[in-house]
């Protein structure tokens, strides 16, 4: 069973109905039971760093997810969620993230040529590191994703595993051993984001 | 390399998608999820949905197909019409909407796009201006561009801009239904005017007035239409292979 966190944050229908497509049982919940019985975890996420942090940490998930992902149980963040995965996030003030991928939150506009349209919105094509991530499994080199975001994971170095061009280089996702994120939205990027989180479920 | 987006868009009333359709292969042609799972298939970048009915029964007949849509689709789907409070911004969002389109509601209620981009997000207001010419200026319209606002259309994208429209559809009345090309004019004048990407719409006849949108207009974002690919005079995959002759880049 797959636990999709519930805490307030976001747009979770197609993300529900993407594991729904692909056959997987995944479940919207933020109770510490369900999630510790989960075989996987997937963190979603849409809005203000700050805000999300605070929800989480509210509702006792944020030491939740530390402990879980250091068992080694796989955590995937999407979007806002991946962002959360870093260690800290500088959009409006510093904000402490859950620490499990090193890197740190910054505004995409000190990365890419100046006058480019932000938010990054649409979809861009995705560039892998050296040694492909077994989430990228069922994806090509070049392939297309949607993406949404005007702040992404900056300093990441080891972690990235793979990036897009937006008039300069910017991070799609990242990995530390069992902890993944994706800056884009695979639950809205058509056959390639299902076919991420059919490899995810793979894992 | 960011991709430029074609989006085709359906209009739904009583649940039933208007202007109608005529598509091989298709049994139910004015079926919106049909529509939606075979355009999705075909290399839409996006979709919008429109909901036209006036009754509350037939807004509870959209929200039920939206609902049915975003659990069948995964590409991003814009949802407008009626949304006039930000109720209605939950209304859609629940039933699986990325974003929300707001035209003759943020004309009665300005503050509208900051209560929306507040709560949800710039990246989630798609404000669409139906927008004509009158005595050479560019004005602004409302009620599905049956009433002119004597508005300044220029200026008022502008400030929903400041006001955290995150998207901005430009819909110029003058090109609307001509098939004789975008208004590249009008949307010089707003691509100018603000940083936001910005939707074209209005006026395309056939591919190659998506190639010239996107030639002399590299600051244009996507193109929007209706009834060309409703008919299958347009054909998305032909569309994209024509652009990348061209030298666009598409998905």
């Amino acid at each position: 069973m797959i636990a999709i966190i519930d805490y307030g944050v976001g747009n979770i229908f197609s993300l529900s109905s993407s594991f729904k497509r692909i056959g997987a049982n995944a479940v919207l919940t933020g109770n510490r039971a369900e999630i510790e019985k989960a075989d996987k975890i997937v963190l979603p996420g849409v809005g203000a760093f700050a805000d999300a942090a605070f929800k989480l940490r509210e509702t006792g998930l944020f030491s939740l997810l530390r402990e879980q992902a250091e068992i080694g149980k796989p955590l995937l963040g999407i979007c806002l969620g991946m962002q959360m995965l870093l260690d800290k996030s500088y959009e409006y003030g510093e904000t402490e993230g859950l620490g499990l991928v090193e890197g740190s939150v910054k505004p995409i506009c000190d990365y890419i040529k100046k006058g480019l349209k932000i938010p990054h919105i649409g979809w861009n094509s995705l560039s892998f590191t050296k040694n492909k991530s077994e989430l990228f499994k069922y994806v090509n080199e070049g392939e297309c994703v949607y993406f949404v975001h005007s702040y992404h994971g900056a300093d990441c170095d080891e972690s990235v595993i793979a990036t897009t061009e937006y008039g300069g280089t910017l991070t799609a996702a990242v990995q530390n051993k069992n902890v993944y994120g994706t800056q884009f939205h695979p639950e809205k990027s058509g056959e390639v984001g299902l076919n991420i989180l059919r490899a995810f479920c793979e894992i | 390399m960011i991709t430029k987006r074609i989006i085709p868009c359906l209009d739904v009333k009583d649940g039933r998608v208007v202007k109608g359709v005529n598509f091989l292969g298709l049994a139910d042609v004015s079926s919106p999820v049909k529509l939606a799972e075979y355009y999705s298939e075909c290399g839409a970048d996006e979709l919008v949905f429109y909901d036209i009915t006036a009754s509350s029964d037939g807004r509870r007949l959209f929200t039920d197909i939206l609902c049915e849509v975003a659990s069948k689709i995964f590409i991003p789907l814009t949802v407008g019409g009626g949304i006039n409070t930000i109720d209605d911004f939950d209304r859609v969002l629940k039933c699986g909407a990325d974003k929300v389109s707001v035209n003759s509601g943020a004309i009665k209620n300005p503050s509208l796009v900051s209560e929306g981009a507040k709560k949800y997000g710039d990246q989630c207001v798609v404000l669409s201006a139906d927008i004509k010419r009158v005595n050479g200026r560019f004005t602004l319209f409302a009620k599905g561009g049956r009433e002119n606002t004597g508005m300044d259309a220029i200026e008022w994208i502008k400030r929903c801009c400041e006001n955290g429209a995150g998207e901005v559809v430009v819909n110029s009345i003058d090109t609307d239904g001509v098939k004789g090309g975008f208004d590249i004019e009008m949307l010089r004048a707003v691509t100018d005017a603000i940083s936001v990407p910005v939707i074209a719409s209005g006026g395309a006849g056939g591919i190659y007035d998506f190639v010239k949108l996107f030639k002399q207009l590299p600051g244009v974002d996507a193109g929007l239409a209706a009834s060309i690919f409703h008919f299958g005079e347009v054909k998305i995959a032909d569309l994209k292979a024509e652009l990348r002759k061209n030298g666009i880049i598409v998905r």
